[in-house]
């Protein structure tokens, strides 16, 4: 269905003008859709991601999911442009390594995030066309979520939301695990079942909305234990 | 030259400067990962700040591809008989879009030294952890704090380097050495100023208004935390990218401590009680 757009103001369809040859410029970005999510407990971190990789009106793939894990207690998720996204963790996981040579030692989340941050940084006037989420525990094994910028700038917090439909599910998130705008209400803390419930909900609502976002929702659970996935389908048109 | 390698002394002549030969080859390479010396890649052949620009300013951007950085403040930050008093929103907006509305606007460079930021999120972050490192490394070098002339003067060499290029960095040093309390404003053009009362960001032209109406030199520690806390959150109540809480810290002889962090819809609530 053509949306409204294409009819001018008065009804009629609009008129087109001969403007001549058009100097199309190579981008250097494409947009390749996606969302990702993070979620910080208190013993644990929860990093979600869609699995739909598109262009344009095209699906590239329904099985593409945009978690990456860095470490035992670390994982992060990148979307934007795909390219970046697979350039970005090949640095990271290259750093790590030699991080872990030099030190004898893995990096904690929060060090990774320091350092991601001057990675973007380095491209300033090139950006990473990523928005990446970090999320995994402190040394202190209390869940951490770490949100950026595409050229760096980082702030930790509770719970993050980013890509294309992060614009919906900020807000439901603020409502839900920040307790924002609602009055006389109990402030639990979040459980885990409780969090990998609302995280389905809110993926299974921006599937709905969002065409960039659907096929297939891969949830990383970051415990003392170790690092569980788990796979939930979601709409595919 | 060998002998220069030798004594160490090529390590004093620091290549940290913008060079348009050097920049054509893009220096970030893929086997130091600019591990041991900080590295930033330009773009081949274009212009930095006119490449970003149809990325960052256009409603639609290339092909849909629209790259948002987080930007936007309103902070501020005066001198009084009992030292400097700093305030700052916390509102981190991408475009239209609020990306945070508790986004650290204050870095705590040492116990004697604050610095604000306003602008580009990521610019500010970025070249006060460099400002930071200096610092200490300065204290390390010379066995004493570094003044806060010394650390804003290095804050403006460092982004004069990168001018025209498109980076947008506005930010108050703020301390207490030798020479007593110290503000300076340090801009993303190079720009050192020493003065008694600065405003940045978005909202500055609020705060201002609010500052001048209600300072005076010899205000006490309530009366400026009060006048401090009105400016921001008027500068918020006005301006659409500013908001969150209002963030206050006091640079007193024995160092900084933090006021308070009050979110401004519960200051409206209690100043609009007042009013009645």
């Amino acid at each position: 269905m053509i949306s409204a757009r294409a009819y001018g103001d008065n009804g009629k369809m609009k008129e087109y003008h001969y403007t001549g040859p058009v100097e199309h410029k190579f981008s250097p970005y494409a947009f390749n859709g996606g969302t990702v999510l993070a979620v910080a407990g208190e013993d644990f971190a929860l990093v979600a991601s869609d699995t739909r990789l598109s262009e344009g009106y095209s699906i590239h793939s329904r099985d593409s999911p945009k978690c990456y894990k860095l470490t035992d207690t670390t994982v992060i998720g990148c979307s934007g442009f795909h390219g970046d996204c697979l350039t970005l963790t090949k640095i990271i996981e290259a750093r790590l390594k030699m991080y872990k040579h030099s030190n004898n030692k893995s990096m904690t989340s929060g060090a990774i995030a320091a350092m991601l941050s001057t990675i973007l940084y380095g491209k300033r006037f090139f950006p990473y066309y990523v928005y990446n989420i970090i999320g995994g525990l402190d040394e202190e094994g209390r869940g951490a979520v770490y949100s950026f910028d595409p050229v760096g700038s980082y702030q930790r917090d509770t719970y993050k939301a980013g890509g294309s439909a992060s614009a919906m599910l900020q807000p439901l998130l603020d409502n839900q695990i920040g307790f924002k705008n609602m009055e006389n209400v109990e402030q639990l803390p979040l459980t885990l079942e409780k969090a990998v419930q609302l995280v389905k909900d809110v993926f299974i609502s921006a599937a709905e909305r969002d065409v960039y976002t659907g096929d297939a929702l891969k949830i990383c659970i970051i415990t003392k234990e170790g690092i569980r996935e788990e796979i939930v389908p979601l709409r595919k048109d | 030259m060998a002998l220069l390698d030798v004594c160490g002394i090529s390590d004093w002549v620091k290549e940290d400067t913008f060079s348009a030969q050097k920049a054509s080859v893009d220096r970030v390479n893929h086997f130091n990962f600019a591990a041991r010396e900080p590295e930033l890649a330009v773009p081949i052949g274009v212009d930095p700040a006119e490449f970003l620009k149809p990325f960052t300013d256009c409603e639609d951007g290339v092909e849909g591809v629209t790259i948002k950085l987080e930007h936007g403040t309103t902070t501020l930050a005066f001198k009084f008989q009992h030292g400097v008093m700093v305030a700052v929103d916390s509102r981190a907006s991408a475009g239209a879009y609020v990306s945070t509305q508790m986004f650290k606007k204050v870095i705590e460079i040492n116990p004697y030294l604050l610095g604000t930021m306003s602008g580009s999120a990521a610019d500010c972050v970025y070249w006060e952890r460099v400002l930071a490192r200096e610092c200490r490394i300065y204290k390390l070098r010379n066995k004493e704090r570094i003044s806060v002339s010394a650390a804003s003067k290095l804050l403006a060499n460092m982004v004069a380097n990168y001018r025209g290029m498109g980076l947008s960095m506005g930010t108050m040093i703020c301390g207490w050495d030798k020479k007593g309390p110290g503000l300076y404003y340090v801009d993303d053009n190079g720009l050192r100023l020493s003065g008694n009362m600065f405003s940045t960001g978005s909202g500055n032209s609020y705060a201002y208004g609010v500052m001048d109406s209600g300072y005076r030199y010899d205000l006490t520690v309530p009366e400026a935390y009060d006048l401090a806390q009105r400016a921001i959150f008027h500068a918020t109540h006005r301006d659409a990218y500013s908001g969150g809480t209002v963030n206050m810290y006091h640079m007193q002889e024995t160092g900084w401590i933090k006021v308070s962090q009050e979110d401004v819809g519960e200051l409206y609530h209690r100043f609009a009680a007042e009013k009645k």
